[in-house]
């Protein structure tokens, strides 16, 4: 099995705050993370590969140089190699041109370590939160998708994949090649290893620049290829007024609570 | 592509049985203002096999037009055969602006049409409104685990497409006795196109349903509920009130309760017109899938729990002594 994951570096979202007097985001200092459901993608194509014998994984990110960081960290835990496609000319990007960037730098990749069967990608990034960049991967490159997917198997020409619904899951059959995006499993992903991490320190991470990807429509890159555009961003409201109920005894905050609820109409 | 017209579509997504979901109705509701503003009609768009439902629905909730598609190919729901639908009804109509529903399917359809189309798409909407300046759409919504909102435009390619989350705006209906204009598309998927395919449906324990994003009322357990045993207080008042359980992520992550019933981040966003968080501190990925209640209950004993920075009504409380009271007064008012 021939398998790409995405991997996008992102700030932890845990850990950002809001500057109580400008009311802005406080970026500084925030640590950066892999995507966790980028993780769950890799876990995915990693249990896929050990049960499959002549498998490989490759990791592709787009972002700054840092992002190496991210696609190390990846590669103590199932990634076989990685690459990077970075350059200023993909900065300001909206989900459409990245996902453009990202399957022209699959094509490119694909003359070099042959076609993917599977391509997975987190659901959605925890910064952005837009899930749109793997079902448009999908569709640059004309590959069936499945979406919320929480495990994966190969059957033949097929793979299998249960995907989270409403109601419960599904288990949908896709045929390969295909795209793969995946939601939080009942799993945790694997640890690395003092050994896995040392050899992954060890492994080389190739660039992609816009150069090295020679036929990309220049128009449909960075922020000129980006139909959507930021108007303005700003702080959600604080809810202010409400009210808190602290009786003597949890029974008369109980009461209390109803009677408040009866009151304002809520039952 | 260019518009052709002026038209505001909202897709109707159906369920299998071919009755629309309540997302698609919520957004004709929201989408009259902007289509008005927008100088066009508000038209409904079902998919679907047996649509009549569907289509009834979307009359008595506003449209004024209403394109449908119908086939067995359409009962149930696959990225290749809607996106193909879909596709094909934007090219021949050429609206200017489409709302979907960001349920599972919508947000797996959306992207799809948006790059076939090569134009913008804003996720997960919280907000609609026409900018003043430019007449376009303004999409907002939350970024950075719901920490920052973001004002999004989508100024120079049409049509211009949102996912909107369900349950944002309120559905009523217009008019019981409203007609709209159906125009019923003659518009198959061949078999080979589809390549996707449903081999089994599994329902989560003995056939429960967790519909967080359509329910009315959530009411969720965190940490504080101690155990899988501590969500029996928990289910015994969302029996009272014709609730949905959800949970925290602590709640899942310990195992006490299935993933399906997880809101925030890592699960699921939700907009109930109640939602009582039980033992949850509120950690922003909770909040960031629950902030957009219309009522929010928040029940914990630590009175610095950030919960209560997005309640609407804090209780200082126990919930294991607080839940049954409140169960049995609403029990009692019922009676």
């Amino acid at each position: 099995m021939n398998m790409l994951v995405c991997i996008k570096q992102v700030p932890d979202t845990t850990e950002i705050r809001i500057d109580p007097v400008k009311n802005t985001l406080i970026r500084d200092g925030v640590p950066s993370i892999v995507n966790p459901f980028d993780a769950y993608a890799l876990e995915i194509a990693a249990r896929i590969k050990d049960t499959t014998p002549d498998s490989q994984v490759v990791l592709l990110s787009m972002g700054p140089p840092q992002a190496k960081d991210a696609l190390k960290e990846c590669l103590a835990v199932g990634g076989d190699k990685a690459y990077l496609v970075s350059d200023r000319a993909f900065g300001g990007s909206d989900t459409l041109a990245t996902s453009y960037i990202l399957s022209s730098a699959i094509k490119k990749l694909e003359e070099t370590e042959g076609k993917f069967d599977i391509i997975l990608c987190g659901k959605q990034a925890i910064d952005g939160d837009t899930a749109q960049v793997g079902p448009e991967i999908a569709e640059h490159l004309d590959l069936p998708q499945v979406t919320y997917a929480v495990e994966a198997s190969v059957d033949g020409a097929i793979v299998k994949v249960k995907k989270e619904v409403d109601d419960g899951f599904e288990m949908i059959g896709a045929k390969m090649p295909c795209v793969i995006t995946v939601t939080k499993p009942s799993y945790d992903p694997r640890y690395p290893t003092i050994k896995s991490k040392m050899a992954a320190n060890r492994k080389e991470i190739g660039t992609i620049t816009a150069d090295d990807i020679t036929n990309i429509d220049r128009e449909r890159i960075g922020l000129k290829g980006s139909p959507t555009k930021v108007k303005k961003t700003f702080t959600p409201a604080v809810k202010v007024g409400g009210v808190k109920i602290n009786e003597d005894t949890n029974e008369a905050s109980a009461k209390k609570l109803f009677e408040t609820l009866c009151a304002d109409g809520i039952i | 592509m260019e518009a052709l017209t002026k038209d505001l579509w909202v897709f109707i997504e159906t369920n299998d049985d071919g009755s629309a979901k309540n997302v698609g109705l919520e957004l004709l509701c929201a989408g009259r203002g902007l289509a008005n503003t927008q100088g066009g009609q508000l038209v409904g768009v079902v998919i679907g096999h047996n649509t009549d439902a569907a289509i009834k629905a979307a009359t008595i909730y506003g449209a004024d037009k209403i394109y449908s598609v119908e086939g067995k190919e359409f009962e149930h729901y696959t990225t290749d055969a809607y996106a193909n639908a879909m596709f094909a009804l934007v090219e021949k109509y050429g609206p200017t602006s489409i709302l979907i529903g960001a349920t599972n399917n919508g947000r797996d359809l959306g992207p799809r049409i948006s790059c076939r189309l090569k134009t913008g798409l804003t996720a997960d909407c919280t907000s609609l409104a026409i900018d003043e300046e430019s007449g376009n759409v303004a999409w907002t919504r939350p970024a950075f685990g719901g920490n920052l909102m973001a004002t999004i435009l989508c100024p120079n390619t049409r049509p211009q497409i949102g996912t909107v989350r369900p349950g944002v705006f309120k559905r009523v209906v217009v008019d019981e006795a409203r007609t709209a204009e159906v125009i019923k598309e003659d518009f198959h998927v061949a078999p080979e196109a589809i390549r996707t395919e449903l081999l089994e449906v599994i329902k989560e324990a003995a056939g429960e349903i967790v519909d967080l994003e359509g329910a009315e009322i959530i009411i969720s357990g965190g940490r504080g509920v101690g155990g899988p045993e501590g969500f029996k207080p928990i289910r015994d008042l969302a029996e009272v009130l014709g609730a949905t359980v959800g949970a925290s992520r602590a709640a899942v992550d310990a195992g006490w309760i299935a993933h399906v019933h997880q809101v925030g981040q890592t699960g699921k966003t939700v907009g109930p017109k109640l939602y009582i968080a039980c033992g949850i501190s509120g950690a922003i990925q909770h909040i960031a899938g629950m902030s957009s209640s219309k009522t929010i209950i928040a029940i914990n004993k630590d009175e610095t729990a950030p919960i209560f920075n997005v309640a609407d009504y804090g209780i200082i409380g126990d919930l294991f002594e607080v839940l049954p009271v409140l169960t049995a007064e609403i029990k009692k008012l019922k009676a």
